[in-house]
């Protein structure tokens, strides 16, 4: 395998807070190959956005990324200084989030955001930089982008503004693109209009994705490889089908077999109990325990370590549902 | 079966008129002119008791103005809505108040859906001392043995909606919607906002809820896999007209309408991998402006020119199976 685009080591993000120090990621490693799509998996305050932002160095007192490497093409992005940060934010690295109006100005045109976008990373006349943005729009499946240019934000539907946003992020052709729930706030047909144009995008450019999102039915028919993180660790890495047809993580059963469209019509589902625990009292042993049909004193007390089941499978439980054969 | 809830060609128009600006200009001969949006058009279908009816269908399908009509919050425009065999235009104050009643709704934003400044106990045992279904030295225990029923520790009358978590709230609202013992709940996206794990306890409660105490539902939501799963009877709506309604069985193992085909087979699904998304291209016209004929023509890959010109009438074939679309029920006429 060639080296990844990005390694991401023991990555620990902390928020300090007046109820005590909250740990939104903890331990987390994993890597993206060239043309990669990794699905990051996670009900809310799992720490999955805070992964996202921690790579692209945006996190912000009170919160404080405490230790671990994010190797982007080998470099440490932790040690390099802001104003390099800022010249590899949107070029290199891209972010996408749920809600476009987050990245787009609304009262600035299309045209402006993106032209300034590009002069900013790129030495091109302005003239250029539009051709380019107009290209970009095309790429996307945008009709008559030359025209859609000169809109507003405010005159696009949400699903032509997502494509404004994606279409921003791949314009400078970036190594690694990381999506927060792109296609969460769009409706079915639009999200697969989307999701079909991230596909032959990222099969034509080798871009490495991060995929974000709570929604594991995208990411069956998207990624490559999955990671599913609860409580700020990551508690099952392994590729989709694997991770998929054979769950070694109580927790990620515990996802399948909510889904509605698993279990024959008009049965009962078989849904985690409890809820999510809160970050600032975390329970000494695995986080999950307590909601755990297989816990027993073990995972009350130590907190599971990451081992590998099979080859690229790998999880923190003392209780996997299979066994593998490296053990 | 007995129909509970009957809707005949009921439709929802928004008018909005010219403001003081435009008319002003009118006076300069400018022709501003009252906007219309039909966001329900002409939609029938029976309910029956105990019946758990989907309602599928894109943003700005009039989905929501549908529930809301259902549930009284919204006065349809025209066609009749009957409860228990009686149209709304006839009914006594009586009758009016009981459908009120037996009609109850949970929302989609379990946080915008509960008053912040009233404790569970007030919110949820409020109405059924006002409506006189219980007195109020009754609704502490009324209220109490509610919350059991939802899956809520009864200890947490005298909390505020603010000690929740998402999952909580919601089962809150369920149980200010039980409180008033309905017959028909409707549920306008009312699992759409929480985590997976809690959308697969709350559908749980439905559907015990259902088992319990016989509710009908009409559970109105994007999502296919959930409404897959609850329903008996799927109606798919586009533009604010019914394009397809049929059982769950015949309407996901073999859909007619070439919309909801196109919803089922975008809709992602665990057992998919590496799917290869194919789209149909396009969005959802504005309902400002509906393209003529059958509003689905721009979008669908079996448009002809008959298609363009005729609005397909929901209409029930020999097999039993209701769907608005030309090509399904005179293939002659379209091809021709």
């Amino acid at each position: 395998m060639t080296d990844p685009v990005l390694s991401v080591r023991g990555l620990r993000t902390e928020f300090a807070t007046r109820a005590g120090t909250v740990v939104a990621v903890d331990s987390v490693s994993f890597d993206v190959a060239a043309g990669e799509v990794l699905g990051v998996v996670g009900e809310s305050g799992s720490g999955k956005t805070i992964t996202g932002f921690s790579i692209l160095g945006l996190i912000d007192r009170p919160g404080r990324i405490t230790a671990g490497e994010v190797l982007l093409n080998g470099t440490d992005l932790r040690k390099l200084p802001e104003s390099q940060m800022q010249r590899l934010r949107g070029d290199r690295i891209a972010m996408i989030f749920q809600d476009p109006m987050m990245t787009l100005n609304p009262v600035l045109r299309i045209d402006t955001q993106m032209v300034e976008t590009i002069c900013a990373h790129r030495d091109v006349s302005t003239a250029r930089a539009r051709e380019m943005a107009a290209e970009a729009l095309g790429l996307v499946g945008i009709p008559s982008p030359v025209e859609r240019l000169r809109n507003y934000p405010h005159e696009m539907s949400g699903g032509m503004r997502q494509r404004v946003v994606i279409a921003m992020a791949l314009m400078l052709e970036p190594d690694l693109i990381i999506a927060d729930e792109p296609t969460t706030a769009l409706d079915v047909t639009i999200q697969s209009q989307i999701l079909s144009e991230v596909q032959r995008l990222l099969a034509q450019r080798r871009t490495a994705l991060i995929w974000i999102t709570h929604d594991l039915t995208v990411v069956a028919g998207l990624a490559h490889r999955v990671a599913v993180m609860y409580a700020g660790h990551i508690v099952e890495t392994g590729a989709v089908d694997d991770l998929l047809d054979t769950p070694a993580h109580p927790y990620t059963q515990g996802l399948i077999s909510s889904i509605p469209s698993a279990v024959p019509r008009g049965e009962r589902l078989v849904p985690i109990s409890g809820m999510t625990p809160s970050l600032i009292n975390l329970p000494a042993g695995c986080a999950f325990a307590p909601r755990c049909p297989q816990a027993d004193a073990r995972c009350q007390a130590e907190r599971p370590w990451q081992k590998e089941l099979t080859r690229g499978h790998a999880l923190r439980c003392f209780h996997p549902l299979v066994q593998g054969a490296a053990s | 079966m007995t129909a509970v809830l009957s809707l005949r060609g009921l439709t929802r128009t928004y008018i909005s008129s010219p403001d003081l600006v435009e008319r002003i200009a009118n006076l300069a001969g400018a022709g501003y002119h009252e906007t219309r949006v039909r966001a329900v058009d002409g939609v029938s279908f029976d309910l029956s008791e105990g019946e758990v009816l989907g309602l599928v269908g894109e943003s700005g399908c009039g989905k929501s103005t549908l529930g809301r009509m259902v549930a009284g919050v919204e006065t349809p425009s025209a066609g009749t809505l009957a409860w228990d065999g009686t149209a709304l235009a006839d009914m006594t104050p009586q009758q009016r108040r009981d459908w009120e009643l037996q009609v109850q709704m949970i929302f989609q934003d379990p946080f915008a859906s509960l008053n912040p400044r009233m404790r569970v106990e007030r919110i949820v045992g409020e109405a059924a001392v006002i409506h006189g279904l219980i007195r109020r030295a009754e609704r502490r225990d009324y209220v109490a043995d509610l919350l059991t029923k939802v899956g809520l520790n009864p200890d947490v009358l005298s909390r505020y909606p603010h000690q929740f978590s998402g999952g909580q709230r919601q089962r809150i609202g369920i149980a200010r919607a039980l409180a008033l013992q309905p017959r028909l709940i409707v549920c306008d996206e009312a699992i759409s906002a929480l985590d997976v794990s809690i959308q697969a306890q709350v559908l749980n409660l439905f559907h015990d809820l259902r088992q319990e105490f016989g509710f009908a539902y009409l559970f109105i939501s994007h999502d296919l896999g959930a409404v897959e799963h609850i329903a008996d009877r799927v109606a798919i709506m586009y533009l604010g007209r019914l394009v397809e309604i049929g059982t769950a069985d015949e309407v996901f193992d073999n859909p007619r309408h070439p919309y909801t085909r196109a919803l089922l087979a975008e809709a992602p699904r665990l057992d998919r991998r590496a799917q290869s998304f194919s789209p149909i291209t396009g969005e959802i016209p504005s309902p400002l402006n509906p393209p003529p004929g059958c509003t689905f023509h721009p979008r669908c890959p079996l448009a002809t020119q008959a298609c363009r010109m005729t609005v397909p009438e929901l209409h029930t074939g020999r097999d039993g199976r209701s769907t608005a679309c030309l090509l399904e029920h005179h293939p002659q006429r379209a091809t021709a």
